[in-house]
């Protein structure tokens, strides 16, 4: 007995010492909210499985997201995504520049509900004077109606992180590999590599 | 000599009386101390030292019960410090589905005629109920879908050896790809982009489910299904209910076939990585909880033990004296 209350007070401690995640439209909620099950699969799963809960669905997870306005908004909110990190949590910002395949596509607060898939790019957040610059490897970003703008990558590196010097030696590299590929496959890995090099040494050229 | 030595020969005749009383067999006597403890020790009845082979077997037991408890402490304390690392991952990644879920929405019970149900699971055991839970929701849907009426197709998608072994007696046909060994050198992006694009390449498809258990704290895991859409899904008529691609337009050079199935793919590899990271955890914490009270069982058992062993080792300590004793007496008397 004095065990289980050793372990349930140093779980207790450790769940206190764990950094809180902000509160905002990219994290969790506190209480889950009902996710929005159709009676149906509430009734068939209690004919099947009476003595089961519900099973959880991710929407629960979700802080609900703000309404469509009916005025223009003044501010874009950003949830900018990586694998490893929540880079930037419901932000509010004036415009973000954004490297979509079709070219650098510009989002500003009430812009069109949009899709974009982009390819490897700079792209930068203007908040005020305060400019913000990242290289992100390829993703996706939506922009809804209710101004909100999800920006997801797969990796995304501050600018001041980048090395000009292996960049220009990776963009050679990969040129002479392109050169030198022998079948399809190899000429495919050379030929995005070299497009990824390309593209970092022009966003270093624009801001350095 | 003679008034102490004849009380202490009376007592201990009337001892020996006691003893020769208990039982008919001669050996019942000896036996008698180990039955008036109860404690379950093995009755080994051998003509010589009755006593000894038994106190044997239960030191012999502490011996192997004590080992137990070392290894599920060790267990224990191994699984808390991984718990900690996998929690920061589990937790950083969580913003990565969330948009996806906010723009194509979240409909379990859609109407579709191919369904994937993707089983994830641990591979190693002594991990708590965390696999038996996943298999019982996975069961749960199969028998929904089948509900719809004839000619449902469900398949089956396994990542874990635990989900695969529980499964496999009743829905083995259902089995479409297995993998396993994943949590080898970590999880991490591309080995769930490589995964997920294996999936989609090999199954066709309406809708996915993703069963696995979200990491809530380390005493508490949520079965969760998640629901992903194929991309022809997004064109249908139920799809578009749900998800609102027409509101939308799409920018970018590629079709817009194209687009929509990267999104297809990227909401896979997003929700696929989360939720292999989500039921890590879990496992991890189930695994330090179940080995915690198997310690603390262990521990108990070890008590009873000691206790009995010490009853035992000292009523045959106090049987030899008191024959000695007695015999002594005899002599004299």
């Amino acid at each position: 007995m004095l065990a289980r209350q050793g372990l349930r007070s140093s779980l207790r401690t450790w769940a206190a010492a764990r950094p809180v995640l902000a509160r905002g439209f990219a994290a969790e909620v506190e209480n889950h909210q009902e996710a929005v099950v159709p009676e149906k699969f509430k009734e068939d799963w209690k004919k099947i499985a009476p003595n089961y809960d519900l099973p959880h669905f991710p929407s629960s997870y979700m802080a609900a997201r703000p309404a469509v306005s009916s005025t223009m908004p003044t501010k874009l909110t950003v949830n900018f995504v990586l694998p490893h990190a929540f880079e930037m949590q419901a932000k509010e910002v004036d415009m973000v520049i954004v490297p979509a395949t079709s070219g650098q596509m510009g989002v500003l607060p009430g812009h069109v509900p949009t899709i974009a898939e982009l390819k490897p790019g700079l792209m930068s957040v203007h908040e005020g004077s305060d400019v913000k610059q990242y290289f992100v490897s390829s993703g996706f970003a939506f922009v809804h109606a209710n101004s909100v703008a999800d920006i997801i990558a797969i990796e995304a590196v501050p600018l001041d992180r980048l090395d000009p010097e292996e960049v220009r030696k990776g963009v050679q590299e990969y040129a002479q590999k392109v050169t030198n590929a022998k079948d399809d496959l190899e000429r495919a890995e050379a030929q995005i590599g070299l497009e990824v090099h390309s593209a970092l040494q022009a966003a270093l050229g624009v801001s350095a | 000599m003679a008034a102490p030595g004849s009380a202490l020969a009376s007592s201990s005749r009337r001892a020996l009386r006691r003893f020769l009383d208990t039982a008919s067999a001669p050996w019942g006597a000896l036996t008698a101390p180990l039955q008036r403890q109860g404690a379950g020790v093995a009755d080994v009845l051998t003509p010589v030292g009755a006593r000894a082979a038994s106190n044997q077997i239960v030191r012999a037991r502490m011996k192997s019960v004590n080992n137990i408890k070392k290894i599920t402490m060790a267990m224990k304390m191994v699984a808390a410090s991984k718990l900690r690392t996998m929690q920061v991952k589990a937790e950083n990644s969580r913003g990565m589905w969330q948009p996806f879920t906010a723009l194509l929405g979240d409909a379990p019970s859609i109407k579709a005629e191919k369904k994937l149900i993707v089983v994830l699971s641990s591979d190693k055991g002594l991990c708590g109920g965390i696999n038996s839970t996943s298999v019982k929701y996975t069961r749960t849907l199969f028998k929904l879908h089948k509900l719809e009426g004839e000619g449902k197709e469900v398949k089956m998608v396994l990542i874990g050896d635990k989900g695969k072994g529980q499964l496999q007696r009743e829905y083995n046909k259902t089995f479409s790809q297995f993998f396993t060994e994943t949590q080898k050198e970590g999880i991490n992006f591309t080995q769930c982009a490589m995964i997920s694009d294996e999936i989609v390449k090999n199954n066709k498809y309406d809708v996915l489910h993703m069963v696995f258990n979200k990491f809530e704290s380390a005493v508490s895991f949520l079965p969760t299904v998640a629901t992903i859409f194929s991309t022809d899904m997004f064109t249908t008529e139920e799809g578009l209910k749900v998800c609102k691609m027409d509101d939308y337009e799409m920018e970018g050079d590629d079709s817009q076939s194209d687009v929509m199935m990267n999104l297809a793919e990227f909401q896979m590899a997003a929700v696929l990585y989360n939720g292999m990271l989500e039921n890590a955890t879990s496992e991890m914490g189930a695994r330090m909880s179940a080995m915690d009270n198997s310690t603390r069982n262990a521990g108990d058992v070890l008590a009873r033990l000691t206790l009995s062993y010490n009853r035992s080792r000292q009523s045959a300590i106090t049987t030899e004296l008191i024959e000695i004793i007695s015999g002594a007496a005899a002599l004299e008397g």
